[in-house]
């Protein structure tokens, strides 16, 4: 928390840097594209729900070098991910990973849905089913008098 | 004066609305009209207090009167009057006066309507209103008061939060609160139902307008700060899947949802647990809006524990109201006869997947929203959770939502015919495929997600229009006929597609967004950055002082296609007194694309950064929003939606008075 705070103090001292600027962009367009896409997964850790790809806080300008850095030396996505989680905590990661602690997270979606269904499901099937379509002796007798409508 | 005067007309309005509460729900239950006529006399008074006392903080404001302590934090002599006036707003306890102001509001006009609505039901749900007023009137008075004086008075004030001040946020908050709060009025017809034990098609035709228009704004305020935050916040995105936004996201999914489910109580008289059920959580998803917003849980859970005076109180009445009307629920609702059989294949099937997949959707936004405060307060575990797990959970679920949409407006009630309804949709398929597949081959090489997207929104379009044109032209029927058929269409039948093709407009809006271009360059005067098929070029860079702050203004002209398009300007501001910086874009319209520039830092070697943007079509965003509230308020304008309930005749007929 301490080190939060600092960082806080710095950054208000320092004033604004805006998000990503001309002079951190990498040469290579790929390797840049690779980039940006994992910034905007990255929490920017002294902001309010900012990835570190929108933020202007110091902190986050740092990372996103630091992403580029380790793009630059060759790691996988996965590895820069990995690296930035062993360092700053799963908090880092805005989408978290699928994990026992988030399984109630990942699965209330799909678990509202199917309950969701099977009781609207059931709802629908413990009330009498509206009745069935006419059978061929009423059709016969609707086709009459509709027939006797037309004559008149 | 004025101040202490507009402070007691608060704690008047107080008393007023235990009078409304107590009075009216004593008098439906022993059928004294009198006492029921308490109701509407007491929501007038209680509007009339409310309003005076807003009136007086709003006048405190606009005279700079600085021996108020809520002025003094907010307002600054030299700021423009309209920032004096949404300033009253802008800070917490002036926006909970604004939020019972609107509650008032609403109550007054029910009291109004006092001819189309049944008098027990009218009763009864004022009281209902009265108890929110209560609640809210107790939190200002006690923990949030705006009339506190400083003395001595303070000579200036510390100006309002820079990003407030904005023409976009004078209007937002608003908007929004009479979304919010709008909904009250449908929690408040659905606990007077179940008190009552009674629930019929007129409840839902009654209740329907107020959803409607609560849902209309609530739209409105959504797009607005939308658009505020693309315009305001530098970086051209336009929904952040900030818990704040989200807040006000769930009540509008389950506004949707309420808002179908009404329209098969009113048209089949089915779904009436379910419908009142989703009132109820659609209010108390707009009070957990309230508590999230105001009580800072959301910055972190310890601010929350430190300054708990405020989240307590509305956690409090969060718990009273969503416990309260749950309990209700739970031992009412079963005396609820259910009536309106339907087929599994049928408008009303249709808009029971509907709701489930809204209300699915909502669920998900809650989860997601509140997942990293629970897991902290109960397991000290921090975890987060942002933009990439809302897009990965929310859009599985609203597009097979948005496939089904067309479909399910053209079924039957009843029972449908889905082939039958398919068939009728051809044309339809047909040309959005078609458009899917041209854009696709146009832009080969692109991003696929534009084109689908884009195919989605013209199908939702396009299916609204042939809702229309089915039921009001048939082969071989004359142009003119066609016409007077389409014209004499009731109005919330126009209505309902206008709206759906808003939804549309804004799917297109939002999917030609993967095709928008980013360039982060830098330049000096006379130098051009290029986006796309577009290019500016910096002019010169203006420094200038206005009243409440000074600022770096770039000045661009814009060139497209080798022609000039025009100049704008991207500023770097200062607000002296918060020695606050912002950041304004320039903004250039081109049809419904913007060319989108944002200045940045000075670079070492003197130059100036820039991020320039090229996003096609992003207007639909909010047309489509602007779009979607039209076609609420045209439904709203519907013959059918005026009609009173049967009025008890005034005065006994003179036959059934004995002669003496």
């Amino acid at each position: 928390m301490r080190f939060v705070l600092a960082l806080l103090a710095a950054l208000l001292l320092a004033g604004p840097v805006l998000a990503v600027q001309p002079d951190e962009v990498l040469k290579d367009q790929a390797l840049e594209k690779r980039a940006r896409d994992i910034s905007a997964g990255l929490r920017c850790l002294v902001c309010q729900n900012q990835s570190i790809d929108d933020s202007d806080a110091q902190l986050a300008k740092d990372l996103r070098l630091l992403v580029r850095e380790r793009l630059v030396a060759g790691d996988t996505d996965a590895q820069v991910r990995d690296f930035l989680v062993q360092r700053y905590g799963e908090f880092v990661l805005l989408k978290p990973a699928f994990r026992g602690h988030t399984l109630l997270l990942w699965l209330t979606p799909a678990l509202v849905l199917v309950l969701g269904g099977i009781g609207a499901y059931a709802a629908l099937r413990r009330r009498p089913r509206p009745a069935a379509a006419l059978d061929a002796q009423e059709q016969q007798a609707l086709e009459d008098l509709l027939k006797r409508d037309q004559g008149a | 004066m004025l101040v202490e005067a507009g402070h007691f007309a608060l704690a008047l309005a107080l008393g007023l609305s235990l009078i409304q509460f107590v009075v009216p729900l004593w008098g439906a239950r022993a059928n004294d009209p009198v006492l029921m006529a308490v109701a509407p006399a007491g929501a007038l008074a209680v509007l009339a207090c409310i309003a005076f006392s807003f009136l007086a903080l709003t006048l405190a404001y606009v005279s700079s009167d600085f021996s108020v302590l809520n002025v003094v934090q907010n307002s600054h002599s030299a700021k423009p009057l309209i920032y004096k006036i949404s300033g009253v707003w802008g800070n917490h306890e002036g926006s909970m006066l604004l939020w019972v102001l609107i509650l008032a509001l609403f109550g007054a006009v029910v009291a109004v309507a006092r001819n189309t609505i049944p008098m027990r039901l009218q009763a009864n749900t004022l009281a209902v209103q009265a108890l929110i007023t209560i609640a809210f009137l107790l939190f200002i008075l006690t923990t949030s008061n705006p009339f506190t004086r400083v003395i001595p008075a303070a000579p200036e004030g510390q100006d309002l939060n820079p990003l407030l001040q904005d023409p976009g946020l004078a209007i937002h908050p608003p908007l929004l609160y009479i979304g919010y709060v709008g909904f009250s009025i449908s929690f408040a017809f659905a606990c007077a139902a179940l008190i009552d034990g009674r629930i019929d098609a007129v409840w839902a035709r009654i209740v329907r307008p107020w959803t409607l228009g609560a849902w209309a704004f609530l739209t409105l305020g959504i797009a607005m700060g939308s658009y505020w935050a693309y315009y305001e916040l530098g970086w051209g995105g336009w929904w952040f899947w900030d818990p704040v936004e989200n807040a006000s996201l769930m009540p509008w999914l389950a506004g949707t949802a309420l808002l179908h489910s009404t329209v098969v109580m009113e048209k089949r008289d089915a779904l009436k647990v379910w419908t009142i059920l989703l009132a109820i959580l659609t209010f108390s998803l707009s009070l957990l809006g309230t508590f999230l917003v105001r009580s800072g849980v959301l910055t972190s859970v310890h601010s929350f524990a430190v300054d708990p005076e405020r989240g307590t109180f509305i956690l409090g009445i969060l718990i009273l109201f969503i416990g309260g009307s749950l309990a209700l629920f739970a031992w009412r609702a079963p005396m609820l006869r259910q009536g309106g059989l339907f087929a599994p294949v049928s408008r009303e099937g249709a808009l029971v997947l509907n709701n489930l997949f809204l209300a699915t959707a909502c669920a998900t936004v809650f989860i997601g929203t509140l997942y990293p405060l629970a897991l902290e307060v109960l397991a000290a575990e921090k975890i987060s959770v942002g933009a990439p797990f809302f897009n990965f959970t929310f859009l599985p679920l609203i597009v097979p939502l948005l496939l089904l949409l067309p479909l399910g407006q053209t079924l039957a009630w009843k029972r449908g015919n889905f082939l039958g309804t398919a068939q009728r949709l051809y044309a339809v398929f047909g040309v959005s495929l078609l458009a899917t597949v041209a854009l696709l081959a146009l832009r080969h090489g692109g991003p696929v997600a534009a084109p689908l997207g884009i195919g989605l929104g013209v199908y939702l379009v396009l299916g609204s229009l042939n809702e229309i044109l089915t039921r009001s032209w048939s082969r071989g029927t004359p142009l003119s006929v066609a016409w007077r058929k389409a014209r004499g269409l009731p109005r919330s039948a126009w209505g309902t597609a206008i709206a759906h093709a808003g939804v549309g407009l804004t799917v297109i809006g939002i999917a030609a967004t993967a095709w928008g271009v980013e360039t982060i360059g830098s330049l000096r005067v006379g130098e051009r950055l290029g986006a796309g098929e577009y290019e500016v070029r910096l002019e010169r860079v203006i420094p200038r002082v206005e009243a409440n702050y000074r600022e770096d203004a770039a000045i661009l002209t814009v060139f497209g296609a080798g022609r000039e398009l025009g100049t704008i300007e991207t500023m770097k501001r200062l607000y002296v007194t918060r020695g606050m910086p912002t950041t304004e874009a320039g903004i250039l319209t081109t049809g419904l694309g913007q060319i989108y520039a944002s200045i940045g830092e000075v670079q070492a070697d003197g130059s100036i950064g820039m991020r320039l943007y090229h996003k096609p079509l992003v207007l639909l965003i909010w047309i489509g929003a602007l779009v979607m509230a039209a076609g609420g308020a045209l439904s709203l304008t519907d013959r059918r939606l005026r009609i009173g309930a049967p009025a008890r005749a005034r005065t006994a007929p003179p036959a059934a008075v004995p002669a003496e």
